[in-house]
């Protein structure tokens, strides 16, 4: 019998393929990443959408400029509010009406719980993504302050629809000053909290600390936005470049880090906890008296044009096109949502890692799935 | 010597973050000060007034309603939830016809609880309702007629 002997050419190499998803945890929706690997190195990202697409651009011509706005809430239902105020916005302008300061202060304090909200839950859920499941208690906790505050004012947790054209639907609730200085309190004492039990941790560190690098060109190239963008070191906060509704009274840095990769994304995202929470100080006792609607015509028109609006959301930059033709129905409507083109740029920042580091990864870039196929 | 350092630190880094858990875990555990579940069905849920849960219509005493059957939460509702079928109700007195609502069918099932029928109701007849007791064994029974059997407009409504 001879002894059979194994040299380095007999053995064949070659990449595979790996679903990730539509149904994986980590993926938080119905994403389907293809994966190319090698070993267990990830050479090849595509992916495959459609699983939650409901058409919304296209329901949106069959419906007048005030029944849009609850489709907006179903893009990227952690920052529904942003959404709605962007076809607000978009129609506003329009028709060239301007709201009083009291629907300007509002929103723009709407805006800053959702995405206090939002960030809240991507910690929590990241945390939970990278192996520790305490970040998802706490954040949830404390996300549930801001859902009471909202639901005492909109009357829904999550897809408020609480913006309409010219205003807001509902005045304040008389409990919303002193629920939000609450907040504000309750948040600067648990920042620092969620720092030593996460930020600090040297296993999380190592899962976070140059993977899933992005650089500033490759950002540009891909069209991301947000956070991801403002990691790899580009200003492109909408706040603060196009200042809409009352940001433009209010002081706020827009956080920059230069690294790219997954901890400077963490550390956008912190960071910009710290500045909503500076935003809502400036505004909590500065609400303006006024009127919390501005008399519109019931049916609303607008005039023959195209008009182009955009927010910056908890994910980036959130764009309303909408084309009429003077109908009381829009000719065309298109969203540029955040989600859509940060998903482009993780098929660059995924490249090269483990699959683990893939998860991390994705989990940083803070995927809305139906914001992406919508 | 950096192995150890390193070995150090993340020993270090588990106790900061088991403090944190364990500020919140003792107290609990013996006093529970943070607690802030809700036992559902042994307590009571909070809801606020605004909560929107269902849209009713309201009916005051004598069976009476505020809806002129105008159909205007008909055309506002984005998506159909709404269905208004309306009828000629004859003036005894002047022999003169005027429109009434048969049934106002609101469905359920397909409403998303956008407000827009309440803001576009000129007479204040509908509202929301903070019942959020939605499930049912049959989906038929989510297709609601919100005005009461043998109810009637209300007087000085339409002025």
């Amino acid at each position: 019998m001879s002894e059979q002997v194994i040299t380095h050419s007999d053995i064949k190499f070659q990449e595979y393929f790996l679903n990730m998803g539509p149904q994986h945890p980590a993926t938080h929706g119905v994403l389907r990443l293809i994966l190319t690997l090698d070993g267990e190195e990830v050479v090849g990202i595509e992916p495959d959408l459609g699983y939650i697409h409901r058409g919304i651009e296209k329901m949106c011509e069959y419906d007048t400029y005030r029944q849009i706005i609850h489709l907006t809430d179903r893009f990227d239902y952690l920052s529904s509010h942003m959404n709605n105020e962007a076809v607000c916005l978009a129609v506003e302008k329009a028709l060239e009406v301007e709201v009083t300061d009291r629907i300007k202060v509002i929103r723009t304090m709407m805006d800053e719980l959702t995405r206090i909200a939002s960030h809240l839950l991507w910690w929590g859920v990241m945390g939970m993504d990278v192996g520790a499941l305490t970040t998802f208690m706490y954040a949830f906790r404390d996300r549930e302050m801001i859902n009471e505050i909202m639901e005492k004012t909109t009357g829904a947790r999550l897809t408020m629809s609480y913006n309409i054209p010219g205003g807001v639907m509902f005045d304040l609730h008389k409990d919303f000053q002193k629920d939000v200085k609450n907040l504000i309190a309750h948040m600067r004492k648990v920042l620092p909290e969620y720092d030593r039990l996460l930020t600090g941790n040297v296993i999380f560190q190592r899962r976070m600390k140059g993977i899933g690098t992005l650089s500033k060109e490759d950002a540009v190239n891909y069209g991301a936005t947000g956070p991801v963008a403002r990691a790899s070191g580009i200003s492109c906060d909408t706040r603060k470049h196009e200042p809409y509704s009352a940001y433009n009274r209010v002081k706020f840095n827009e956080v920059i880090e230069t690294a790219g990769d997954n901890l400077a994304r963490y550390q956008v995202r912190m960071q910009e906890m710290y500045e909503s929470l500076d935003i809502l100080e400036q505004l909590v006792d500065n609400i303006p008296e006024g009127d919390y609607q501005v008399a519109m015509r019931n049916l609303i028109k607008l005039p023959k044009g195209e008009f182009y609006q955009s927010v910056e959301t908890a994910r980036g930059e959130f764009g309303v096109f909408i084309v009429s033709d003077g109908k009381k129905n829009p000719y065309r409507v298109h969203f540029r949502s955040p989600g859509f083109n940060n998903l482009n740029a993780l098929l660059k920042a995924g490249l090269g890692g483990k699959i683990a580091d893939l998860v991390a990864t994705m989990s940083t870039f803070d995927f809305v799935i139906p914001d992406i196929d919508r | 010597m950096s192995y150890f350092k390193k070995i150090f630190k993340a020993i270090h880094t588990l106790f900061q973050g088991m403090s944190v858990t364990g500020n919140y875990f003792f107290p609990n555990a013996l006093t529970r000060k943070h607690v802030i579940t809700c036992q559902y069905p042994e307590e009571p849920p909070v809801i606020f007034e605004r909560f929107k849960g269902e849209v009713v219509m309201w009916h005051n005493e004598n069976n009476e309603h505020r809806c002129t059957g105008c159909q205007a939460c008909e055309i506002a509702c984005p998506n159909g939830s709404i269905e208004i079928i309306w009828k000629w109700e004859i003036n005894p007195e002047t022999g003169r016809k005027k429109k009434a609502i048969d049934q106002h069918i609101y469905h359920l099932s397909m409403c998303t609880m956008c407000s827009l029928c309440i803001q576009a109701c000129p007479t204040n007849a509908i509202m929301w309702s903070t019942n959020f007791h939605h499930a049912t064994y049959d989906r038929g029974l989510l297709t609601k007629v919100l005005n009461k059997p043998g109810s009637k407009l209300m007087e000085g409504v339409e002025e």
